[in-house]
């Protein structure tokens, strides 16, 4: 839906300097200018969990760090995101690729379309759905706002076919 | 658990690097090491990690490093928090910051729920030996590795080890403290945040 060009001239654009990662098929594709960009820095996790905890320690570093994971990793990171989001309050914001989304005729049986945004109501995580690339400035708008409340937030980014 | 038939106390391990770590480091400490540094005095540029998502500590110790890249960093960890986030030691070497000092106080048990074995040591283990973490840190990459049984040897060397090239990785052979308990927040965690970022964005070397 959105090339990594424009992912990374939109993270840049609203201040992010670290982008904390795992790669999926859709995130990954974006890695490349993320890692060409002089003014954001990748930093490569092996499990979401960490993310949420390497952001945190960015963030109380004084840098501006964004989560970018698949909703897998979301369901994978629950504890770490609860310590960080809710018990110290940091305000981090996330991109999550919404597994399958755009499939749902041919892989209906994702059962990440039925838990995903549960989950994140259950994390109270204030996200916005992202269905079409019409949608872009709809994440800057959402980061926007919540950097101006000091809340955390996230963008739910639908994946499968552009 | 590392095959260590040397141990020194808990307390002595941590005492050691409270009496030589900079005024300027920020320290990052859990579970046990966490209660045993606030009982020796935790300064602005500390983080008792509690409450905590049990295994970070390392993460957002590499977090704060990489945002810092001019202030060391020293995370000290439990073995039992290290187990549970192993892949920590590989995207620490991966972003590889030269000023990042991992301590890994290796008791071989979960000492605040009961001491109960990690899988790592022995007598939880079906071969009876225990993990080696020192292969893992140096597979892993990291730049220093060290490894420290006796309180004497490592009060001799803190200062060099906290000197050497980072990422650095230390393992202590500790004894566990049957009974103890974990660590109690020293006050609300938003709050510490909030001070701690804010010393450390005004402090910036």
């Amino acid at each position: 839906m959105f090339s990594g060009e424009e992912m990374a001239t939109l993270f840049t654009s609203i201040g992010i300097t670290h982008v904390v990662s795992i790669a999926d098929s859709t995130i990954g594709a974006w890695h490349p200018a993320i890692e060409e960009s002089p003014d954001l820095r990748l930093v490569r996790v092996c499990r979401e969990g960490e993310a949420w905890a390497v952001a945190a320690g960015l963030y109380l570093g004084g840098a501006t760090p964004l989560v970018l994971i698949q909703c897998t990793g979301l369901f994978e990171s629950g504890d770490s995101l609860r310590n960080v989001l809710h018990d110290w309050q940091l305000p981090i914001f996330s991109v999550i690729g919404y597994r399958s989304y755009l499939n749902q005729e041919t892989l209906p049986g994702d059962t990440c379309l039925v838990f995903t945004e549960p989950v994140l109501d259950a994390w109270r995580i204030d996200y916005r759905l992202i269905t079409s690339p019409a949608q872009l400035d709809e994440i800057r708008a959402h980061y926007l706002a919540c950097r101006e409340s000091g809340k955390p937030g996230a963008a739910l980014i639908a994946e499968g076919r552009a | 658990m590392s095959d260590s038939s040397e141990r020194m106390p808990l307390l002595d391990a941590v005492q050691a690097l409270h009496a030589r770590r900079r005024a300027d480091d920020v320290v990052i400490t859990s579970m046990g090491a966490a209660r045993e540094w606030m009982a020796l005095g935790a300064g602005p540029l500390d983080l008792p990690l509690v409450p905590s998502s049990m295994g970070t500590a390392p993460s957002i110790g590499l977090g704060i490093a990489l945002a810092q890249p001019r202030r060391r960093v020293i995370v000290i960890n439990g073995d039992g928090a290290m187990l549970m986030h192993l892949g920590s030691l590989v995207t620490i070497t991966a972003a590889a910051p030269t000023n990042l000092v991992l301590i890994l106080v290796d008791n071989g048990v979960y000492e605040v729920t009961g001491a109960q074995p990690t899988p790592g040591a022995a007598p939880a283990r079906a071969d009876g030996t225990s993990i080696a973490f020192m292969g893992m840190a140096h597979a892993a990459g990291f730049q220093s590795v060290y490894r420290f049984s006796d309180a004497a040897d490592w009060a001799r060397n803190v200062e060099r080890v906290l000197a050497a090239t980072g990422p650095t990785f230390v393992l202590l052979d500790v004894s566990s403290v049957p009974g103890s308990k974990g660590p109690r927040s020293p006050g609300p965690a938003a709050a510490r945040a909030r001070d701690l970022r804010r010393t450390l964005t005004q402090k910036l070397g």
